[in-house]
């Protein structure tokens, strides 16, 4: 009997390569190719007077330089709009060059080709631009305030004003017994994927195509948006994601300036050329996430019931919106988590600023609605001297209201239904697994000691799987082995293990016999890509209707071979057998030969398939109507809407008296995603989501400058955590299997991330005594945050 | 990130790399740990390299009776598992330490990061603690020792002449009796310290403290030396009061506002960092008394 692979923790079959150096990323590639290097603005808001390249010429090495003025076609236009909104009445995107106007330090004005790098970073120094310098807009206050506009034709540097309401939010909270407000913020950080952006483009005159790779989050949209850009014929272009060193959202966006240009440069040079983004680089010119304000208004009864929230946030787009308006969107709804608002209200503005663009980073816009949800369930508790998880308890969506309709519009412009989960079993796993109930008599021993601790906990609920589409190709080739593709990308999730996961246990075959390509154009052409926790539940369920379809062709043909009813058939470890009987079997792969009538015979296998190898029925053609050649299918899973997974952290923080440095103690998990495919990968997740939460909450921030320069645009002042500043994380699941998809599967990518910020700021607020309104918190913060409740 | 064209030398002598030093108006290579990172960044573009990587015996470590002398080429790392040298002075490898990450320790030198003159990094103020020397050599006016309460004039600026090469430093030994410590906070693991005080207590027979004196980083231009024996002495060391010390240190200090940290947060922990390190030098005397 196989063993069942699915539920397994099966160790990635992509770790012995990537361990062992053995990976191929974007920079690995071409050693033969053009480099490339950008003259980026030095200033936050400029007009470009001139660009003057006379001192550059003479560079040995250099072969072109390119600005605004020498593109043609369609790369003269906006880049796109690529998430186009209703409510986005001022949508803005910017130009692969810049064409008279810089709106953030880091944007592109002129390209240099040349033999390398190195040559190219010379011959970008030499380049004399001349700005006319524009007031830079810099944070969400100043923004607001409109004196300044980041683009002239965009008043109030107002993007998109949008509202949603359910219920009526104001009757509400003035009927409520009790009344409270809030105003919270929360700073931009990154997604920082190790490895950059890159590019390497190639042109074939010869067949007249261009093969392009590229480190991207969907590489089927790249294809589609550059063949627009330079006026392709789709298919004479594909693209090929290598292996990518982490996305984390940023990668999603598309197509980048630079995946317009270096396809056309290689075009116009007639020789490969590519781009690798250096640290700094990515730092001011790819995305950022996570800023935004919020003032919160919310009436309570005395059980602490929430009867109304009305909430109203501003969030930071940065200079340009191609990415639309997913980030406050995605905010705005699953601020609500697992709990029943009453009435709700939410009106955000998404405003421009001289900064880099905001697009979607791990947890997307969710980290900060958990944040403000969480802090409104702890100022009730804290209000009504109640527990905070009795609060919680009180405010939980229950199993049995299950599917939950929040009468509200989702990311994916589809209702926001929640398909399944039960938070109190959740939480009551959580609070055993941290021992909330003793907390209070390890406070009281850690105070004997001198020593000040706090607990907090934050629960949210995150939207996966959402659609269009994936879908996914199949072949068992003649050898017996079985080639798996699906179009979306991946980036080192162990994508590969967990679809060959799938695959094995509906073949019935054996997993090293199982082969998955993931974002190859070549392969795929039919896909959406990597982001919003997607992969599992879209190709995951894909995948295993296509496997689903191939078993059943195989199990056709095996039928007539062995003169046995498909119904009596079995695959067991790569053979079809009459079931409980394994002496009369056949492999796959002669299934597959068999698949394939041939008029040649190149070896003994396929021979069996010549057309004098075995009597045949001579009434109906060798590939029967309806039928096609070959033991492989293709199939695709279209969700009716996005899968809602759950989970709750609670985190136990030290705070240091003198110092006011802050220690997590303790980091508990309750995670529900549905039915689990593999743990190991699953725990990966959340451990490294998790390990950006505490960054998040404790580290990161961007330091933007009232001028628009970035203070911190590398790894020594940009805070992200080392392995050393992240803790210890205890995990528990619950599985409430997703209704919605053949796997029961639920996302898991982003989830660990999410609640970081709420926990770790419920359990400093805790270890203080004061209220912590704003994230991420240092302990420099901290120590002045004490200061100014002392001296009240 | 890639550096300006620059030539590079490779000298056998250090003679011969004090005339290229000269003659280049270049930059010495050491460790590369500052230096190649500011090139990559183009914050710093020298027409030269001189790499004294092959001029042989730079890396010595040599333990004396009086103290660790140590060459240009002598890596973090070798230094901090030396235990002649910790032995006779515990306070270089408690130092050593928190200077960065191992991988950067195994690569960096600890005189080159006295020449870089880091007002945030720990081996400066080590070398001031402990009133070491460097030793430079120019092609033009030979050698001459540099006292460290001569060489740390302000921030990334020491008294070392571009056409000088520094190629050795003394760390002389504590007087007997004494106690030291090293007590730093940074954001992260391994990041230049928000503040870090090195501190030197030294016992008489009676146990009595005969001098006192911390030497704090991230809190000036240059490392900031206060000696605090005046704030502590004729108290045996169970009954000492530092408050007073405490206070002499932050008369001491001048802290910078930045992003990571105000400066009165920073004022904070140099008075916290300072009470730790001289409670842990004053344990440390004892302990080496009691051994």
């Amino acid at each position: 009997m196989t063993t069942k692979m699915f539920g397994q923790r099966v160790p990635r079959v992509e770790d012995p390569r990537l361990l062992s150096g053995q990976g191929r990323y974007l920079d690995d590639l071409g050693h033969d190719a053009l480099e490339v290097a950008f003259v980026r603005s030095p200033h936050a808001h400029a007009r470009i007077v001139d660009v003057d390249v006379s001192a550059a010429l003479d560079v040995e090495g250099l072969v072109a330089i390119y600005t605004y003025d020498d593109l043609d076609g369609r790369t003269t236009e906006p880049l796109p709009l690529l998430i186009p909104h209703p409510a986005l009445t001022h949508g803005r995107t910017p130009y692969a060059l810049a064409k008279d106007e810089v709106n953030h330090v880091g944007e592109a004005i002129a390209m240099v080709v040349a033999s390398d790098r190195y040559v190219a970073e010379d011959v970008v120094g030499l380049i004399q631009v001349e700005y006319e310098l524009l007031p830079a807009v810099v944070g969400i206050e100043r923004s607001r305030d409109g004196g300044d506009l980041v683009h002239a034709d965009v008043p109030g540097n107002v993007a998109a004003t949008m509202v949603q309401e359910v219920g009526d939010a104001a009757t509400m909270i003035a009927a409520a017994g009790h009344r409270a407000t809030l105003s919270l913020s929360i700073e931009r950080s990154a997604s920082m994927p190790m490895e950059g952006k890159g590019v390497l483009a190639r042109w074939d005159p010869d067949d007249e195509s261009l093969l392009m790779h590229t480190s991207t989050q969907t590489s089927t949209s790249v294809r589609q948006a550059v063949a627009a850009k330079l006026s392709l014929p789709v298919d004479r272009v594909e693209v090929v994601t290598p292996d990518v060193g982490g996305g984390f959202g940023v990668k999603i966006v598309h197509p980048w300036p630079e995946e317009i240009l270096v396809p056309w440069a290689a075009l116009r040079l007639g020789q490969p050329v590519k781009w690798v983004e250096d640290r700094r680089e990515h730092f001011v010119s790819s995305a950022h996430e996570r800023g935004q304000l919020h003032e919160v208004e919310f009436g309570y009864d005395d059980d602490g019931h929430l009867r109304g929230l009305s909430v109203r946030f501003w969030h930071d787009n940065g200079a340009y919106t191609p990415y639309g308006l997913i980030v406050p969107i995605i905010t705005s709804t699953q601020l609500l988590g697992p709990y029943k608002p009453g009435a709700y209200r939410v009106e955000f503005q998404s405003l421009y600023t001289n900064t880099v663009i905001v697009t979607p980073y791990r947890g997307a816009g969710r980290p900060q609605g958990c944040f403000v949800m969480e802090r409104v369930m702890d100022a009730i508790a804290a209000d009504l001297g109640l527990d905070r998880t009795v609060v919680r308890e009180r405010n939980f969506i229950q199993p049995e209201e299950m599917p939950f309709d929040h009468g509200l519009i989702f990311q994916d412009g589809r209702p926001l239904i929640y398909d399944s989960g039960d938070f109190p079993a959740s939480l009551a796993k959580l609070k055993a697994l941290v021992g909330w109930d003793d907390f209070e008599s390890y406070r009281s021993a850690a105070r004997a000691e001198g020593r000040q601790v706090g607990i907090g906990v934050a629960c949210y609920v995150e939207g996966t799987g959402v659609g269009p589409y994936e879908g996914g190709h199949l072949r068992i080739e003649t050898d017996g082995s079985v080639v798996v593709s699906t179009g979306l990308t991946t980036q080192g999730q162990g994508h590969q293990t967990m679809l060959a996961q799938i695959v094995a246990d509906e073949l019935g075959v054996s997993m090293d016999r199982i082969r998955v390509t993931t974002g190859d154009t070549r392969r795929f052409k039919y896909a959406v890509g990597t982001f919003a926790s997607r992969t599992a539940v879209m190709s995951g369920s894909a995948v295993a209707l296509t496997a689903r379809k191939v078993r059943a062709k195989a199990l056709r043909i095996a039928a007539n071979a062995l003169e046995a009813s498909v119904d009596d058939l079995e695959i067991v470890d790569g053979h079809v057998q009459v079931k409980g009987s394994p002496g009369s079997q056949i492999d796959l792969g002669a299934v597959a030969v068999l698949s394939n009538p041939l008029r040649y015979a190149f070896d003994a296998g396929a021979t069996r398939a010549t057309q004098f190898a075995a009597p045949a029925d001579p009434s109906v053609p060798p590939v029967p109507e309806n039928d096609q050649p070959g033991l492989e299918g293709t199939d695709y899973y279209s969700p009716l809407r996005s899968t809602f997974a759950n989970g709750m952290h609670a985190v136990v923080v030290e705070t240091d008296p003198e110092t006011a440095e802050i220690k997590i103690l303790r980091y508990c998990v309750v995670h529900d995603c549905g039915t689990v495919i593999n743990p190991m990968i699953v725990e990966g997740q959340v451990h490294g989501g998790v390990a950006q939460g505490v960054g998040g909450a404790l580290y990161e921030r961007m330091e933007y400058d009232a001028a628009g320069q970035l203070l911190n645009a590398s790894y020594m002042d940009f805070l992200m955590p080392y392995a050393s500043e992240v803790p210890h994380i205890e995990i528990d699941h619950l599985e409430t299997p997703s209704p919605l998809n053949p796997l029961g599967v639920k996302g898991a990518g982003e989830a660990g991330v999410i609640p970081g910020s709420a926990a770790i700021a419920a359990a400093i607020e805790d270890a203080e005594g004061f209220a912590i309104a704003a994230m991420p918190i240092s302990p420099s913060e901290l120590f002045e945050l004490r200061r100014r409740h002392a001296g009240r | 990130m890639k550096p300006a064209p620059f030539a590079y030398h490779r000298p056998s002598t250090v003679a011969e790399a004090a005339q290229l030093l000269a003659a280049t108006q270049g930059k010495i290579l050491a460790g590369g740990q500052s230096l190649i990172p500011i090139m990559s960044m183009r914050l710093a573009s020298p027409a030269a390299l001189v790499d004294l990587n092959h001029v042989p015996g730079l890396a010595a470590i040599d333990v004396t009776s009086t103290a660790v002398h140590i060459g240009a080429l002598t890596r973090h790392a070798a230094l901090e598992a030396n235990d002649a040298a910790y032995l006779a002075n515990p306070l270089l490898r408690r130092a050593l330490r928190h200077v960065a990450h191992a991988t950067i320790r195994n690569r960096g030198t600890t005189v080159g990061s006295i020449v870089h003159a880091d007002p945030a990094a720990e081996m400066p103020a080590v070398l001031r603690l402990l009133g070491g020397i460097v030793e430079a050599v120019s092609s033009e006016r030979g050698h001459r020792s540099i006292d460290s309460a001569d060489f740390f004039v302000g921030p990334l600026e020491s008294a070392l002449q571009p056409d000088e090469v520094a190629v050795a430093a003394t760390f002389p030994h504590p007087p007997g009796g004494s106690g030291s410590s090293w007590a730093e906070i940074s954001r992260r693991h391994g990041d230049y310290g928000l503040v870090g005080v090195g501190s030197l207590v030294v016992l008489d027979e009676g146990r009595r403290i005969t001098s006192a004196s911390v030497c704090l980083i991230s809190v000036g231009g240059t490392p900031v030396l206060v000696d605090v024996t005046d704030a502590s002495s004729g108290t045996t060391y169970d009954a000492v009061d530092w408050t007073a010390a405490l206070e002499l240190v932050d008369a001491a200090i001048d802290p910078e506002s930045d992003i990571h940290a105000t400066a009165a947060y920073r004022r904070q922990l140099a008075r916290v960092l300072t009470g730790r390190a001289l409670a842990q030098a004053t344990a440390d005397a004892i302990a080496r008394v009691a051994a």
